[in-house]
């Protein structure tokens, strides 16, 4: 039985939980084709992993336009049957004070179109955002298969 | 530094994009773009995504980009080629590419091209 460690949200972490940073924008690319590979090991179907990959892009973006810089931890979890794939972005930057408005389409503090939180929201299953103003933002997503 | 080609072919210009881009990438194809329209006097710009199999909004607000700043120069723009997955999600994400002409893939779209800048006179 592969080990199971069981994370927030009561998902067990049933495997290939691994680290990406993300530092500039090349490393948003080497992350879209990660998030692609472990999306195919899981069986995805196209669109899904079309989607899973575009929300990965936004945040990973955000986590590095507006963090700072940060990381991505990749993650297959299990409940119950489902099969799904977590990604957690983390970064260190100046954190989001108002995250009902920060995910609102068109909220925007720089040069994007504001749909990158709100839009990945809407790409995702479960997504759930935590920021500590002056300390940093992680935000979690799963897609299941 | 890397660089997506611009072909020009008669009065278009064409590009193909076939890498999966870093963002400074796309910006320097956007600014590459525009510098060739306006030296070239480009009257259409077809641009094919049928290799990308991820468009998110940093890449469609690139081409929305590119769309508006070829009509100010005078210039059509048609984007070919995205796949049905990438047209999906793009507009679950929010972009619904308003503006920007599209076609199935490059004939279709160097067709519309030329209907496009004949119906302007050019």
């Amino acid at each position: 039985m592969a080990e199971q460690v069981v994370g927030a949200g009561g998902l067990a972490v049933t495997a290939h939980a691994s680290e990406l940073p993300l530092r500039r924008s090349e490393d948003i690319v080497r992350m879209r084709q990660a998030v692609r590979a472990e999306t195919i090991a899981l069986g995805f179907g196209l669109v899904d992993q079309t989607k899973m990959v575009t929300a990965a892009s936004e945040l990973g973006r955000n986590a590095i336009l507006h963090g700072g810089g940060g990381r991505v931890e990749v993650a297959h979890v299990a409940a119950g049957t489902r099969r799904g794939l977590r990604l957690v972005f983390i970064d260190q930057g100046p954190g989001i004070e108002d995250i009902p408005r920060a995910m609102q389409d068109g909220f925007t503090t720089g040069t994007g179109l504001g749909l990158g939180l709100g839009g990945a929201r809407r790409l995702v299953n479960e997504f759930q955002i935590e920021s500590t103003p002056g300390k940093g933002t992680r935000v979690m997503i799963v897609r299941w298969r | 530094m890397d660089r997506i080609p611009i072909l020009k072919m008669g009065r278009y210009l064409l590009v193909t994009i076939q890498v999966d881009m870093h963002d400074q990438l796309a910006m320097q194809l956007q600014e590459d773009l525009t510098a060739r329209i306006s030296r070239d006097s480009a009257a259409g710009v077809l641009i094919d995504i049928s290799s990308l199999d991820v468009v998110d909004s940093f890449i469609g607000r690139m081409l929305a980009n590119i769309a508006a700043m070829a009509r100010v120069l005078d210039a059509d723009t048609v984007v070919t080629g995205m796949r049905p997955a990438v047209a999906i999600t793009l507009v679950e994400l929010g972009l619904a590419l308003e503006g920007v002409h599209t076609a199935l893939n490059v004939e279709r779209g160097m067709t519309l091209l030329h209907e496009k800048v004949a119906a302007r006179g050019g």
